[in-house]
């Protein structure tokens, strides 16, 4: 690769400062949320207009040099890790509201607004977007498409898919297309589930038009205490099968709790083996019946406590407890490796058994924390890094329980995308004709394999490369 | 309802018609044969491909054989005091849930809940290679591959034959009540957007050109709030919405063509001839108008949406709003990725594939 050419072609349109290609410069894009991978790009690119994106598409097209897009690179999967040979295309320049539709209730913004903005954006119409990952006070719009984001309120108000309206995005070979609309059926094949959640391997999210909802006139959570993870995990069940769907349904163990606790002091009882947090929202009228048919149904489930959060303060601090659950694992431990397996909810049970089980064979303390109304549970592996073999040790353990949750029904990725991470998981996901489906998709937007190459579908062949090695890759 | 799988016999049958280059007419009962282009092929009949073949309440999730009828999948649902959320319609007593999601069709409660897409979590088809794959799955969160399963929903059986589809359930609301008051066309939309921007549990509106009707799901007491705030009068019974969503209400039946027009909510009253209703918060309006065609889709794309022919007129020529250069490629691109040889329903959605 003609590094200098490449430059040179891109100075013509982009200002030097946009082009990032010193080594100790490039240093900060090295890695994103999963820093256990890391790898300097070939150079970095920061453009301010879609025109200019167009065109780095454009000469890096024409010069078959891979392309990885970047918002906030607050993704769990390694899915923005850079290539040797790429460019890396950040999107930290787009970071406008457009417009925001009262009567509408939509937000139109640039990908790399950040998913807290605009519900902060929004409050004063009283209006919010929905999607709420815990890393919503960093990670973007753009970001949250590629990876079709959830958070913990998805049970009821759906994940990113269901929130976006359209897109604007670049193709590989520089063309912006869009894909929606301001309407809620567009013309065509739904090109825009294909796009949520395509990790950025189909196309660069310039721009979106997302859905808001009214706020809700009442949000109240009920924290149970459990002396058993079992009982905590059924009752979440009871409650559905209720005729019940909480705005968010929250689980965490006793390893968890702890952790929260020391780092936020949320008030959770620290000698509970699980404590489960259900939101109920909606009218005052609706709340309020919601609140006593709950309580009743986590008292007969077995919980040891039920608390109702005294005033909105108190809520908030209950979800800060759960939010901030990761890095206050991460500060019982030098290193953690956060897992994201989705099971069916009433296999919950036997697979937190199986995960305990592995946890003495690899020799690993687990921490859970999972969003059990939709079964996505996200273990954290602590490890340490500066022993020999113990990355490879978590990896292992790791890729035995994606492999549980797809025995028991479920899938290796919730929320968090394949990305490098878990690519070679897929082929315990998929069958080769599905992959090889999956790669027919890809060249339908990218036939020479521009963007964001080896994420997210294995390559053909290595299945059976992968199976022969025996193990995990990385 | 007889439980059977049919999926072997089914893919030979694609087998069969990929060796001969013979093209295929995807059919279940054939109540959506109305919708669409007409299309030339040997029947692939679907509807002997039936049963659920599992329900979990508590997981509110249902993976349903295609050619089960959608009846028999709201009663079994029903029992157990659940339904589909996107309320779709039938347009025939056999209709089957493949053709429903194949045509990706929501009825009244689209606006608030979510349309067919939104429900879908997984789905096992048939491709044009003749393989069985399996995307997505029976969990509410998975983003492991490209989300395949949804992009069979509204794409009228042009990239696969559907076999398996996993949906996920909602509970019944406990009550429901219809109000309704007179109101003038643009009054109608902007109640409808304004209400839809405060929290109510309203789960459908109507405009039929004379009256606004809203309908109101959920808790008895969250019932009486939302009647006390936006006021009204209550009907009789809650029996429109059936007679909307299956156009059997009296604004449907008439000679001249009909057409569905998608816009954004908030969207302003344009002038065509004919007559116009209003559902899903102002969405979506229905048209019934000798119009020229291409006078319609411009005054849907002035209006920053699109329109489909979706009853009567031309069946030959083109029914959905035409596609954009760009589009159009990755359109074609698709479909070979899934159906190189092009046997699946050509020409059923657009003249090209």
């Amino acid at each position: 690769m003609d590094t200098k050419n490449l430059i040179n072609r891109l100075a013509e349109f982009l200002p030097a400062q946009s082009i990032i290609h010193e080594q100790e410069a490039l240093r900060p894009y090295e890695c994103d949320g999963l820093p256990a991978y890391r790898q300097l790009p070939l150079l970095a690119v920061l453009p301010g207009t879609i025109e200019q994106v167009q065109q780095v598409m454009r000469v890096c097209h024409e010069m078959r040099v891979p392309v990885v897009a970047r918002g906030a690179a607050t993704g769990l999967s390694g899915g923005a890790l850079p290539l040797g040979d790429g460019v890396l295309l950040g999107l930290s320049k787009f970071n406008r509201i457009i417009e925001i539709n009262k009567q509408a209730r939509t937000a139109r913004v640039q990908p790399g607004v950040r998913n807290l903005a605009i519900s902060e954006a929004a409050k004063k119409y009283g209006l919010y977007y929905a999607p709420d990952p815990s890393s919503q006070i960093a990670c973007t719009i753009g970001g949250n498409v590629a990876e079709n984001s959830g958070g913990v309120h998805c049970l009821k108000y759906g994940l990113t898919v269901h929130n976006v309206m359209e897109v604007k995005v670049i193709t590989p070979q520089g063309e912006l297309l869009t894909i929606g609309g301001a309407a809620l059926d567009t013309p065509g094949f739904d090109l825009l589930a294909l796009m949520n959640g395509s990790e950025g391997m189909l196309g660069i999210v310039v721009e979106a038009l997302v859905k808001l909802l009214p706020i809700p006139a009442r949000a109240q959570v009920l924290m149970a205490a459990f002396d058993d993870v079992e009982k905590a995990a059924d009752s979440v069940g009871t409650i559905i099968a209720e005729g019940i769907i909480p705005a968010g349904l929250e689980m965490m163990d006793s390893l968890a709790i702890q952790a929260a606790e020391d780092f936020v002091k949320a008030g959770y009882p620290v000698d509970a083996k699980a404590i489960l947090l259900c939101e109920l929202d909606g009218t005052n009228e609706e709340v309020s019946v919601q609140i006593r048919q709950v309580r009743e149904l986590l008292k007969a489930s077995g919980a040891t406590d039920v608390r109702t959060a005294r005033d909105e303060e108190e809520r908030q601090l209950f979800w800060k407890g759960r939010k901030a659950a990761f890095p206050a694992v991460g500060r019982m431990s030098p290193d953690y490796y956060c897992m994201d397996g989705t099971v069916p909810r009433s296999r919950l049970s036997e697979v937190l058994t199986g995960i305990s089980k592995l946890s003495e064979v690899y020799d690993l303390p687990v921490a859970n924390v999972f969003h059990a109304g939709d079964g996505n549970l996200h273990p954290l592996i602590l490890y340490n890094a500066n022993n020999p073999g113990e990355l490879k040790r978590a990896e292992d353990f790791g890729a035995e329980i994606l492999q549980l949750s797809v025995k028991v029904g479920g899938t290796i990725t919730g929320e968090h995308g394949v990305g490098y991470e878990k690519v070679h998981q897929m082929c315990v996901q998929f069958s080769e004709p599905e992959l090889e489906q999956f790669r027919a998709v890809k060249k339908a937007f990218d036939p020479q394999l521009m963007l964001n190459p080896g994420k997210a579908i294995p390559q053909p062949r290595s299945c059976s490369e992968h199976k022969t090695i025996g193990g995990h890759q990385h | 309802m007889k439980a059977q799988d049919f999926s072997e016999q089914l893919q030979q049958q694609v087998q069969q018609a990929i060796a001969g280059k013979q093209p295929v007419r995807i059919t279940g009962s054939g109540s959506k044969a109305f919708y669409g282009r007409e299309t030339e092929g040997d029947v692939l009949d679907i509807s002997a491909h039936q049963g659920i073949i599992n329900y979990e309440p508590k997981e509110l999730v249902v993976t349903v054989r295609s050619g089960t009828r959608l009846a028999d999948l709201n009663a079994v649902l029903a029992e157990q005091g659940q339904m589909l959320a996107f309320e779709p319609p039938a347009f025939g007593e056999d209709a089957t849930i493949g053709g429903t999601i194949a045509c990706g069709f929501s009825g009244p409660r689209r606006a608030a809940a979510g349309s067919a897409r939104d429900f879908v979590l997984g789905a096992s088809i048939i491709n044009g290679r003749a393989e069985l794959l399996h995307f997505g799955g029976e969990v509410m969160k998975n983003v492991a591959g490209y989300d395949v399963s949804r992009l069979m929903v509204g794409a009228m059986g042009t990239l696969g034959v559907l076999i398996d589809i996993s949906m996920k359930t909602i509970p019944r609301p406990f009550e429901e009540i219809t109000l309704q008051r007179e109101c003038t066309y643009q009054q109608a939309i902007e109640r409808m957007n304004e209400l839809a921007g405060i929290d109510l549990p309203v789960s459908a509106t109507f405009f039929d050109g004379l009256n606004l009707y809203i309908r109101l799901s959920g808790a008895a007491p969250a019932i009486k709030a939302g009647e006390k705030r936006i006021g009204g009068e209550r009907a009789d019974n809650n029996a429109i919405w059936q007679n909307i969503r299956e156009h059997s209400h009296a604004f449907f039946r008439q000679d001249k063509a009909l057409w569905r027009l998608s816009l954004p909510s908030d969207a302003a009253c344009f002038e065509l001839p004919g007559k116009q209703c209003i559902e899903w918060g102002g969405a979506l309006r229905w048209l019934v108008s000798d119009a020229d065609p291409s006078q319609v889709r411009s005054a849907a794309e002035r209006a920053g949406g699109s329109a489909i022919l979706f009853r009567g007129g031309d069946r030959q020529g083109e029914v959905f709003h035409p596609l954009t250069d760009g589009m159009k490629t990755i359109h074609q691109n698709l479909k070979r990725s899934f159906d190189p040889d092009g046997i699946f329903n050509p020409g059923r959605m657009y003249r090209e594939f």
